[in-house]
């Protein structure tokens, strides 16, 4: 029960601050429950998977998801997946311990000072991205605009969801601080697509990173389930209370949680 | 002035329907299931209240006292209280797989060479962790 007020806690906070569910989970669970990190990864993947599945037919038939951007990264991104769940899993733990708390650092970090930019330019399709169709177009409803989008950059962006991908399985965290920076800022995808792609991607690469630590045991379903289903409540409130809160209040509160989970999984991990 | 919003590909708007009745089926079934454990109506594999002694512990130590099963064998305990879960879990799990093999045809028909070849290796890697081959191993 104070499991499921939790993530329900963290479920709002997650979407006030546009970060995915997962990111939040692992580092907090892992430091404020006695779960051990096993279970809180593979948790942590399905609570982020469950959260990408809910949201993507919305996305995908508004258009702010694109099957043609996501596929060719989802191949990449899900076979590094698996590698990153198996090499995750063989590891000692305090070897994650201190890895994952440098990543959440890093994740802090990023989301303080990376500018992604709303319509990046692209003057000019690239090979890949052409020969892969890479391009559509949406409607923005805030100014009724149509906005026609083409990706460059392809092949860089798409070496990067190896590490993206990599990371992803290893720590359980969902990837979505990873995935829009690259869509959008190397890519030049929009980032209302750039989001949007990404939380369907995650259903993807999160997917084939869940199976490996499901069919190595590391599910218990009193924990999991709970942790599933507060996070999506807690998503719904969180859309709700958007309309009303200071995101950006929120923001600095999610980078402080995160810096401060962070220290605490490095500290852990080297036994201090 | 305001612009028609324009129309997804069918195939996305394929995938999209699917994912929306098959996620939110798979959470429907994880939430009676997980009502059907927690009221005690069958039997559990492990206790809950024996839960707590093994969730602290590194999995590969878990599954060893606690005689999980790894990989699939988690399907022999079906009629199992906790193991129930098990099947929303997977339903999830495995919506992306569906998704995939669902849309395959129209990039068939597209002639699109590129995604169908992609898709198909998506399949594949989505079943490859599926199918428990690596479910060994673990420190």
């Amino acid at each position: 029960m104070i499991l499921f007020f939790f993530c329900f806690v963290l479920g709002i906070i997650a979407v006030l601050a546009g970060v995915g569910g997962g990111v939040l989970y692992v580092p907090l669970v892992s430091g404020f429950f006695p779960f051990h990190l096993d279970f809180v990864r593979g948790t942590g993947l399905l609570v982020a998977l469950a959260g990408a599945l809910a949201a993507g037919p919305g996305l995908l038939k508004r258009n702010f998801a694109n099957l043609r951007l996501a596929l060719p990264v989802a191949l990449i991104a899900s076979s590094c997946a698996i590698v990153g769940a198996l090499v995750g899993l063989a590891l000692p733990t305090n070897i994650i311990q201190i890895a994952l708390g440098a990543t959440i650092i890093f994740i802090a970090l990023l989301i303080t000072f990376s500018k992604n930019v709303e319509r990046p330019v692209v003057e000019k399709q690239d090979g890949i991205g052409g020969a892969l169709k890479m391009a559509g177009a949406y409607l923005e409803p805030s100014t009724g605009e149509l906005i026609e989008w083409k990706t460059h950059r392809t092949l860089p962006g798409l070496l990067l969801f190896i590490v993206i991908g990599f990371m992803a399985g290893m720590f359980g965290l969902g990837a979505g601080w990873a995935n829009v920076p690259v869509l959008n800022l190397l890519m030049g995808a929009p980032l209302k697509l750039s989001v949007g792609t990404s939380k369907f991607l995650l259903s993807i690469t999160d997917t084939s990173a869940a199976w490996i630590y499901l069919n190595q045991g590391c599910v218990i379903p009193l924990m999991a389930v709970p942790s599933i289903v507060g996070l999506m409540l807690g998503s719904f409130v969180g859309v709700r209370i958007l309309a009303v809160a200071k995101p950006k209040v929120i923001r600095y509160i999610v980078i402080s949680v995160l810096l401060f989970a962070g220290i605490k999984a490095l500290l852990k991990g080297l036994g201090i | 002035m305001t612009s028609q919003a324009p129309q997804a590909p069918p195939e996305q708007i394929t995938y999209a329907n699917l994912l929306f009745y098959g996620s939110w089926g798979a959470i429907a079934i994880l939430l009676i299931t997980f009502f059907v454990y927690v009221s005690g109506v069958f039997e559990s594999y492990i206790p809950i209240n024996e839960i707590s002694q093994y969730w602290s512990m590194p999995v590969s130590q878990y599954v060893q006292e606690a005689n999980i099963p790894i990989g699939w064998g988690w399907a022999t305990l079906i009629g199992k209280g906790d193991f129930l879960n098990f099947i929303g879990i997977v339903l999830l799990a495995g919506m992306t797989i569906v998704c995939y093999i669902v849309i395959l045809p129209y990039y068939i028909k597209q002639k699109d060479i590129a995604f169908v070849v992609l898709i198909i290796l998506e399949v594949l890697v989505l079943c490859l962790g599926a199918s428990g081959i690596f479910g060994t191993g673990g420190h």
